[in-house]
């Protein structure tokens, strides 16, 4: 790990014009950070703590109906705080599925966000990425690429984001809540990761020293309570990032599907929020046939980006998966599994 | 320069000049403040074998920087053990076979005592496993390993182990 | 072993499932593993490794690593000290060639390169880093396939590539039924939880040496041949290994730099490899492709079986997968054809890794047996116990025994195996999931090596049992007590036992399976002596109640001994040293093979495991549900460490059926999943059902003690019983390991 400068400011604004500095990085947890600078990946000349900023570790449901999460919420925090999985029970289920209990206890929902690549190409400091060192080429392109993306890649960089908390609040319309040194703004999560195209340094819309104050699920995101899955493809039954997952919420009327919401994990350098397949879900009736026509539509466009052609179809069904899961009502309790495919069926429509 | 840092380490306050801020919360226990107990299997929170419990939660020790926890309450595998009487998931260890090398071991056991306190899993069996995914045991002892966390948190509830603290 | 007068009573500590003597150290963070020892005057060291696969470094920046504070010393081929030997030389079948620094070649990526030396851990890392070598890199090659295939001279260790009994090609012509199919097994790393580690104290041309080993006596000669100073200066000290798995047998390269490094600057020094640097100079279980073809007459008796084996070792030294050994051994047919050939790859050399050879031998020949079954419409079972072997079918020498029958018997009554249905993809559970069941049978080699032991009984009534003997999670402490107390007639309690120290007498190595059998077989002819010894003071003494017991013989037991004619009659070990005026009796023991036995018999331990997998209908996600293994494995000294044992090893089998490859980029030779996020191996939701059943079994044969091997032989049969059971699920037989999910949903029906 690089000698760095470390401070700790005292207030959001303090820690905003210490990071305006070129080199400096936020420190929350550091689950992701110090794995990233232990492996030379990333250098950052000074660390601005923001761990114990006030003002950020909240989870409050707000008087106009939105619910907000401070940026420095504990993943296991969130995912256990009760009035929050009751609301978003896809959200606390893709949360208690990523990573391991110690990480959930430490790791923070805005850390969540900026979360790096899992990509080995990104991680090896002796391989050529575009990401860490623009220009550079990228081995991912040609290389061990199975688990890489098939939406949105470029040939910059092909790397997924390895969130699971981001695949339903991208969904739900989540808002991300920036203070920087322009001041406060907001921004749509669906907006928020960027797309390599040929500049796939560029992570999010962050500019130097903004930092994630938090994040805000808007009025009515609640209203799928009642019908809403992740389900997360492993290759061991627990602690391993997503090959690919889905998050389905539905909003059921009568028998159809008043108001539906898709959004995939693994496939893309962002969350991927299928709103074609959404379409396609309005109005429809909650069957097989359905599921699989949304499912197509989310990978419309899709192709491989390396040996992962496997992907899409994995992506397709787990989509159809997702949406079947969210139709037959969202688990009294989260599955001992949670997310997994292999956890027991265990659905009850909680309301209607 | 340096940073002054306090630690509360298993119930002891302890001062720390650090030197470096790189210092991990898991070298600073291991190479100066000699508890060795907490053991470096990965070094990027993918093992589970630094865990220790920090403001009374499991986290992976080597992927927090010492500096960063200044005023924690820190708890170890060093200090479960009261007055020489085994903390019930340590003899439920011992009793289950839950360990064979025991390099995972101290990781654990603070996971299983965390994840006890965190009351999620109840006598369920696959959410115990699911619940100790974080600790790696490449021995392959999990069975034991399951087994004497749902024994330890039975008798702990009917002991009163935690009352007694 | 010959009648003697003297009889010891076994039985009173052997065969107790006592929990683990070390257990209390263990739960608590007192056990000190290597890297948990901080001398006074303690520097850390760090390891630079090349990132190239083969060609030279260029340069090294020391300079910038230099001016890092706290460093002290940076160590490189320009400025390393000379050493007494030469570490390419090859002096003998367990001699691998290391890099310590000798010049500027690279020979695989991971290779150690320099050293950095400093005050403190984070500077000794970042000065690694700063040293950013420059490389002249050439092509390397990372496939099997490779070009410049042969056959090499021998694999594993002396044993020969290709063996040939009966006309296998006759036998597969006349089949009546045949199969033929290829397998793949990837590049496995052992990635023990403690990595490999060492702390090194020198004074003077004397060095003590904190690092886990498997074998002290072979650490101690390999540091004293290559820094040129007495075995007597060299004090190793392992008392607990977190896991070696065989990748901590032989002294790795990284730890001779460690010992390097202190003598260089003149305090202790502390090196402890990152993860990342395990995938590289610490040898690795090396990939496979084998060919099996089976046949069979019209009722299904084996008529033939070849099994050929492609491996790998590295460009500079031998290292061959003995894959081919099981097919040996296992099942009867009257022609048997193995061979092996291997390409030279741009890595660090193979080595032994848990069950090296059978382990990949096991689940391609467990896969072939379960598509022969398949082919004929037979139960799979039924298929193995039609060409069960009653007598070892390549050498024709009976087996010294073989219980494996009964653990057919008791594993597939436990496990339900009747009335499983022939066709795949024909059970699902309740939630809709594929279910599948398979099994396979497991062997093991029971092998002998050489050690040595020290017994003394004390005046105070104790005693005292040495050896070197290495507990790297399978329970030396405890289980070698328990058999050291026996040999001397006392309780456990009543007895000292050390080990896992060099300056004791040399236990040989922890490998092979053999440890146990041959570490026991040293104590218990230490204790013998030291009886014995006792025996003769007193028979000879007018004094003693024993006195003339002579012929009779007398029995040891609880610190007695007791007329084997009159146990009424009867002394005190303390009664019979103190007259004797002796403070304490010594006695010394061998453990070896008996070379007329192996001559006479075929000698292995068995087992057969049933699997359940669940597999997700479209997804492909797949769950190992449920293991029962029954395992025969000779006398069980502790069963309580053998069930763990036998379940650790069976989780092997999980881990190499499904989870577990190294990922190398064939472009530059690096293992791109070099850290244990990526490296898949099981966790403990993996696992959430596995028995073992312990199937009694005498064998008056194979050594003293009736011991057979229990660490490695639970990889074999589970990881093919898992690969079946995938089939039976899901009707898709994938013959690359570990099974992937796009293998699985090809071609896969939509449901």
């Amino acid at each position: 790990m690089n000698r760095f400068d470390y401070i700790r400011p005292a207030t959001v604004a303090e820690a905003v014009t210490a990071a305006s500095v070129p080199g400096s990085a936020f420190l929350a947890a550091g689950t992701n950070l110090l794995d990233l600078m232990k492996g030379g990946v990333v250098r950052p000349e000074r660390l601005v703590d923001v761990s114990r900023l006030p003002g950020l570790d909240a989870v409050e449901a707000l008087p106009d109906g939105a619910f907000r999460i401070g940026a420095r919420v504990r993943n296991a925090e969130l995912a256990h705080d009760r009035d929050f999985a009751r609301r978003f029970p896809a959200v606390a289920e893709a949360l208690l599925s990523g990573a391991s209990a110690q990480l959930r206890n430490a790791a923070t929902a805005g850390g969540n966000l900026l979360q790096r690549t899992r990509c080995a190409y990104f991680y090896d400091p002796a391989s050529a990425c575009n990401k860490r060192e623009p220009g550079a080429g990228c081995d991912a392109l040609g290389g061990e690429n199975r688990l890489h993306a098939v939406l949105g890649w470029s040939e910059s960089c092909i790397a997924t984001h390895p969130s699971d908390f981001c695949v339903p609040l991208a969904a739900l319309g989540a808002v991300v809540e920036i203070e920087g040194p322009g001041g406060r703004r907001e921004v749509p999560l669906e907006e928020f990761h960027l797309l390599p195209g040929s500049t796939p340094e560029r992570e999010s819309v962050l500019s130097p020293g903004e930092l994630v104050v938090a994040l805000r699920l808007p009025a009515g995101a609640d209203a799928f309570a009642a019908h809403s899955r992740y389900v997360k493809l492993r290759e061991r039954t627990s602690y391993a990032f997503a090959v690919v997952s889905a998050a389905a919420m539905l909003r059921m009327e009568g028998g159809t599907i008043a108001e539906a919401r898709l959004a995939l994990g693994g496939v893309a350098l962002k969350p991927w929020r299928a709103r074609e397949a959404e379409a396609v879900l309005a109005g429809a009736r909650p069957d097989a046939a359905t599921f699989r026509r949304a499912a197509e539509a989310a990978l419309e466009g899709a192709h491989p980006s390396g040996e992962n052609g496997f992907k899409i179809e994995l992506a397709r069904r787990i989509a159809a998966r997702a949406l079947a899961l969210a139709a037959a009502g969202t688990p009294e309790r989260i599955p001992a599994l949670p997310a997994s495919p292999l956890a027991p069926v265990t659905g009850v429509a909680l309301h209607g | 320069m340096s940073w002054s840092i306090t630690l509360t380490v298993n119930g002891e306050p302890r001062h720390v000049e650090l030197d470096d801020p790189r210092v991990t919360l898991l070298d600073l226990l291991r190479e100066r403040l000699d508890l060795t107990g907490s053991k470096k299997g990965c070094d990027r929170g993918q093992c589970g074998a630094c865990t220790v419990l920090l403001d009374g939660q499991r986290v992976n020790s080597c992927l927090a920087l010492a500096v960063s926890h200044d005023g924690a309450e820190v708890v170890t595998i060093e200090g479960l053990a009261r007055s020489g009487v085994l903390h019930p998931v340590q003899a439920a260890f011992i009793e289950h076979d839950a360990f064979q090398c025991g390099f995972c071991t101290p990781g654990q056991i603070m996971s299983a005592v965390g994840m006890i306190g965190e009351a999620q899993a109840g006598d369920d069996p696959e959410r115990v496993r699911e619940c100790m995914s974080g600790n790696l045991c490449r021995c392959g002892a999990y069975q034991g390993i399951t087994e004497a966390v749902l024994d330890a948190q039975q008798r702990m509830g009917q002991d009163g182990w935690e009352e007694a603290a | 072993m010959a009648e003697t007068a003297i009889q010891l009573r076994h039985g009173s500590s052997i065969g107790q499932p006592l929990t683990r003597r070390d257990g209390p150290l263990k739960v608590t963070g007192a056990a000190t593993y290597a890297a948990d020892n901080n001398p006074p005057g303690l520097l850390h060291a760090a390891l630079a490794v090349s990132t190239v696969a083969r060609g030279r470094v260029a340069s090294l920046d020391v300079a910038a690593a230099r001016a890092h504070p706290g460093v002290a010393e940076v160590i490189t081929p320009a400025n390393r000290p000379p050493l007494a030997a030469d570490p390419d030389e090859k002096t003998g079948p367990f001699s691998f060639r290391q890099e310590l620094l000798q010049n500027d070649t690279v020979r695989y990526a991971g290779q150690p390169i320099a050293i950095v030396v400093a005050e403190t851990l984070e500077a000794a890392t970042e000065g690694a880093r700063l040293l950013a070598p420059r490389y002249e890199a050439e092509p390397v090659l990372a496939e099997l396939d490779g070009p410049d295939v042969f056959t090499p001279a021998a694999i594993g260790v002396g044993n020969a590539p290709n063996m040939q009994h009966g006309d296998a090609e006759a036998g597969l012509a006349a089949a009546e039924s045949s199969i033929a199919a290829t397998y793949d097994t990837p590049a496995q790393y052992h990635n023990a939880m403690e990595p490999h580690a060492v702390v090194a104290a020198w004074d003077g041309d004397r060095v003590t040496v904190d690092t886990p080993s498997q074998g002290l006596a072979f650490a101690v000669m390999r540091i004293a041949g290559i820094f040129g100073i007495p075995p007597e200066n060299i004090h190793v000290r392992s008392p607990f290994l977190g896991g070696g798995f065989g990748s901590k047998g032989l002294i790795s390269g990284p730890q001779l730099l460690g010992i390097l490094a202190a003598r260089m600057v003149g305090r202790p020094v502390k090196l402890v490899l990152p993860r990342a640097q395990m995938y590289g100079p610490v040898g690795h279980r090396a990939p496979t492709r084998q060919t099996l073809r089976l046949g069979t007459d019209s009722k299904g008796a084996l008529t033939a079986i070849s099994h050929h084996v492609r491996t790998a070792s590295s460009r500079y030294d031998d290292f061959f997968e003995p894959a081919v050994g099981v097919t040996h051994s296992l099942y009867a047919a009257p022609a048997i054809e193995t061979t092996t050939d291997a390409v030279r790859l741009d890595t660090g050399t193979p080595t032994f890794m848990r069950a090296p050879g059978e382990a990949s031998g096991s689940i391609a020949l467990e896969s072939a047996m379960d598509e022969m079954a398949v082919a004929l419409g037979m139960d799979p079972l039924e298929f193995r116990l039609r060409n069960y072997a009653e007598v070892d079918p390549a050498s024709g020498k009976p087996f010294s025994s073989k219980a494996l029958r009964e653990c057919y018997a008791q594993g597939a009554a436990r496990f339900g195996w009747a009335g499983r249905p022939i066709a795949p993809r024909s059970m699902r559970d309740e939630n809709g999931l594929l279910v599948g069941w398979g099994m396979g049978t497991a062997t093991f080699p029971a092998l002998m090596f050489a050690a040595q032991a020290r017994a003394v009984l004390r005046r105070d009534g104790s005693g005292v049992a040495e050896t070197g003997a290495h507990d790297m999670g399978q329970g030396a402490w405890t289980a070698l007590a328990q058999i050291a107390a026996d040999s001397m007639g006392l309780d456990i309690d009543r007895i000292e036992f050390r080990a896992g120290d060099s300056r004791l007498p040399d236990a040989g190595i922890a490998g092979g399976s053999a440890h146990t059998a041959t570490a026991g077989a040293a104590l218990r002819s230490a204790g013998e002596e030291v009886v014995a010894k006792l025996a003769e003071l007193a028979m000879s003494d007018e004094r003693s109640p024993l006195f003339g017991a002579g012929n009779a013989g007398v029995v040891a037991r609880n610190g007695r001994l007791l007329r084997r004619d009159d146990e009424a009659r009867g002394e005190s070990y303390e009664s019979i040293l103190a007259r004797a005026g002796l403070e304490e009796i010594e006695g010394k023991g061998r453990g070896a093979a008996d070379p007329a036995a192996q001559e006479h018999y075929s000698m292995h331990a068995h087992g057969a495991v049933f699997a359940e997998v669940k597999v997700d209908p479209e997804l492909g996600q797949v769950r190992a549900t449920r293991l029962v293994g029954a395992f025969a494995a000779g006398t069980v000294i502790n069963p309580r460490l053998v069930n763990s044992q036998y379940l650790g090893g069976m989780i092997w089998g999980v881990s190499f059926a499904l989870h577990e490859a190294a990922v190398v980029d064939p472009r530059s030779g690096r293992v791109m999943n070099a850290n244990l996020a990526e490296y898949h191996v099981p966790v403990n939701a993996d696992v959430p059902s596995i028995e073992a059943i312990l199937v009694e079994e005498h064998d008056p044969h194979v050594n003293a003690l009736g011991v057979k091997g229990v660490g490695e032989i639970g990889i074999t049969g589970t990881a093919g019983a898992i690969a079946n059971a995938v089939w039976h699920a899901t009707g898709v037989r994938v013959r690359q390991f570990p099974v992937a999910i796009e293998a699985l949903i090809a071609d896969w029906p939509q449901s």
